[in-house]
């Protein structure tokens, strides 16, 4: 018999973590191979189909770490631990992270796009050198962080740099963009780093050219796409790009092919 | 599979498509008298047909055949309460009358629907399997083809069942299936070689880029689209090439807890097209989004796939509400890389 990729299954919720009002994760069944970076079509009848990344694997779930901003999203959240979701994947290619633990690696990630890239930040916490891995995460306020107990282990572990994009009462940390950091960076062989850019276009857009004016190899820096895809499996056409189907193609990209991606 | 040539009269060959209807159902070219899109213009569309009297022969479609592939909508399955039930499909076979471009777009909706990425398309395959071609031969050019620049004037080596051009009240036919002879025999004239009619040159020309350099992605050339393109996504819908579709969920209101998962044809010139949840938007401008369709059909598909995708059959010139051009957009992309080439 034919196989129809368009039905979901069901998978049960594990766990709810609620890291502000908007933002939650939630554990979910899954038993298979995934990949950082890779994704799932998540799907509540009545409501839709949205694509989101995997923010967290073990052997019997996946972490979804999703954004309470739009009309699928919006209905996940009416869900709790014991409720089931619907899901389809996972999809694209997701992180190569052998690629980022031996040798040094920067981790510049800003808001959701911490999600996908943290798989890659958690292995990079526990590879023999990680000393050598710096890791830069920007959120807008204290009020819009995520992952608050990774961010305590991670700082044990690497070089982290957290920064908010604005003052806030009571915070006494880094402030500005995440591109501000980037020059600070001390790396002992630039020809061989590599580096993992994630977020909104305009940082990620910004984050690689103060990479690159640190001497960063373009062949060294990886970016994680963000596109509408209905399908995930290159047939719907909304998230291509020139002769690219994010979905499958990607969403992960080496700067190298990414840079001629225009939208 | 050898082919065999007939000629029939027109009593003759309504016999034939008597026959098929009993097996297949036929969907062809039909003329819809005063249902064109101003007032008293008729429009050439694609229906189910019980007589050869009901196909447009003559005229060019307005629309492609892909409906019958890729419906405007189209339930995938249906939701009941926890329960996920895939929508039926009529089982009989389809034989679909198009000319030579569309026979050629074919191969493009299949190269995306069952060949881009590691999965098929199911519910594109499972139509697709019960449908059969007939090529309609095309006695002259028609307005806005350019088919021959295109390289999809000929079919010879597409997969038909019969092609068939009427010439001075005969119909002429050539069978490439052989689940057919019989009932082709029985009603024929005569036997006689036959080749499809095609065309060998179109009143409108375009000349194709062979490389088109970053700097035509960026040009301002797309910009005088801003204003001319009203993005209302027409030259897609007519496309027999566009595939691209969105999901949508409906919900019957009486009972809130059955509905259906559908896809609804989409087009990358229509707003919202790109938009992902939070407010995220590409292409917002027109002239974007007619760079980004300009490049798809004659250089990034190819890029992908080896050949072009547009097939030249002109329909989104002809359909075009603020009369651009793709034809002369084509030449325009050529000229500009020419001039770039030219400045290294």
């Amino acid at each position: 018999m034919r196989n129809n990729p368009y039905i979901p299954f069901p998978s049960k919720i594990l766990d709810v973590i609620k890291h502000t009002e908007k933002e939650y994760t939630f554990r979910l069944e899954f038993k298979g191979d995934v990949k950082p970076g890779q994704f799932f079509e998540v799907s509540i009848p009545k409501f839709g189909e949205a694509p989101i990344s995997v923010s967290g694997i073990t052997e019997n779930s996946i972490d979804l770490t999703i954004r309470k901003v739009g009309r699928v999203t919006d209905e996940v959240f009416e869900n709790y631990i014991g409720d089931t979701l619907l899901l389809r994947g996972p999809y694209g290619n997701g992180f190569d992270v052998d690629k980022y633990i031996n040798g040094e690696c920067v981790v510049v990630a800003g808001g959701t796009g911490v999600s996908p890239v943290r798989g890659v930040i958690n292995a990079l916490g526990e590879s023999k050198d990680s000393k050598d891995k710096h890791v830069i995460l920007g959120f807008r306020s204290p009020d819009d962080m995520l992952f608050r107990d990774d961010i305590i282990r991670w700082e044990s572990q690497m070089n982290l740099i957290l920064t908010m994009d604005k003052e806030a009462e009571g915070y006494t940390g880094n402030v500005g963009l995440v591109t501000k950091f980037i020059p600070e960076l001390k790396l002992k062989d630039i020809e061989t780093a590599q580096a993992v850019v994630v977020g909104p276009p305009a940082m990620m857009k910004f984050s690689v050219i103060e990479l690159l004016k640190l001497g960063f190899k373009e062949e060294n820096i990886w970016v994680s796409y963000e596109r509408k895809m209905c399908c995930g499996i290159g047939k719907c056409g909304h998230c291509k790009v020139n002769d690219t189907y994010i979905c499958l193609d990607g969403p992960v990209f080496n700067y190298v092919d990414s840079k001629s991606l225009i939208d | 599979m050898g082919k065999r040539g007939y000629i029939f009269l027109p009593g003759g060959f309504n016999k034939v498509i008597e026959e098929l209807s009993k097996s297949y159902r036929i969907y062809a070219p039909v003329l819809k008298v005063g249902e064109g899109r101003f007032t008293d213009t008729d429009v050439v569309r694609y229906d189910f047909v019980k007589e050869a009297s009901e196909i447009e022969l003559d005229k060019k479609s307005d629309y492609s055949f892909k409906e019958i592939l890729t419906p405007l909508s189209q339930t995938l399955f249906f939701f009941t309460e926890n329960d996920v039930k895939e929508s039926e499909i009529d089982e009989r076979e389809v034989l679909v009358f198009l000319r030579s471009c569309d026979l050629n777009a074919l191969k493009r909706l299949d190269q995306i629907y069952l060949h881009n990425g590691r999965e098929e398309d199911y519910f594109y395959a499972r139509i697709r399997d019960k449908v059969k071609f007939v090529l309609m031969g095309c006695a002259h050019s028609y307005e806005d083809c350019f088919c021959v620049d295109m390289g999809t004037n000929r079919a010879d080596d597409l997969d038909y069942s019969f092609s068939v051009d009427y010439i001075d009240n005969r119909f002429h036919c050539q069978l490439k299936d052989s689940v057919l002879e019989d009932v082709f025999t029985n009603n024929a004239l005569k036997e006689q070689d036959i080749t499809p009619r095609f065309v060998t040159e179109n009143e409108t020309r375009v000349q194709l880029p062979d490389s088109v350099p970053l700097s035509i992605f960026t040009s301002d050339m797309w910009e005088e689209y801003n204003t001319r393109c009203i993005g209302c996504g027409r030259c897609n819908y007519v496309c027999p090439t566009c595939t691209c579709y969105t999901m949508q969920d409906v919900y019957y209101t009486d009972n809130g807890r059955v509905g259906e998962r559908r896809r609804v044809n989409a087009s990358c010139m229509v707003d919202g097209y790109t938009n992902v949840a939070g407010g995220g938007e590409y292409r917002k401008k027109y002239g974007e989004r007619m760079r980004f369709k300009t490049m798809h059909k004659i250089y990034d598909f190819k890029k992908r796939f080896g050949y072009n995708m547009c097939v030249g059959c002109g329909r989104c010139d002809t359909v075009c509400p603020e009369y651009i051009s793709f034809s002369n957009i084509i030449n325009k992309v050529t000229a500009k890389t020419l001039e770039v080439q030219n400045e290294k």
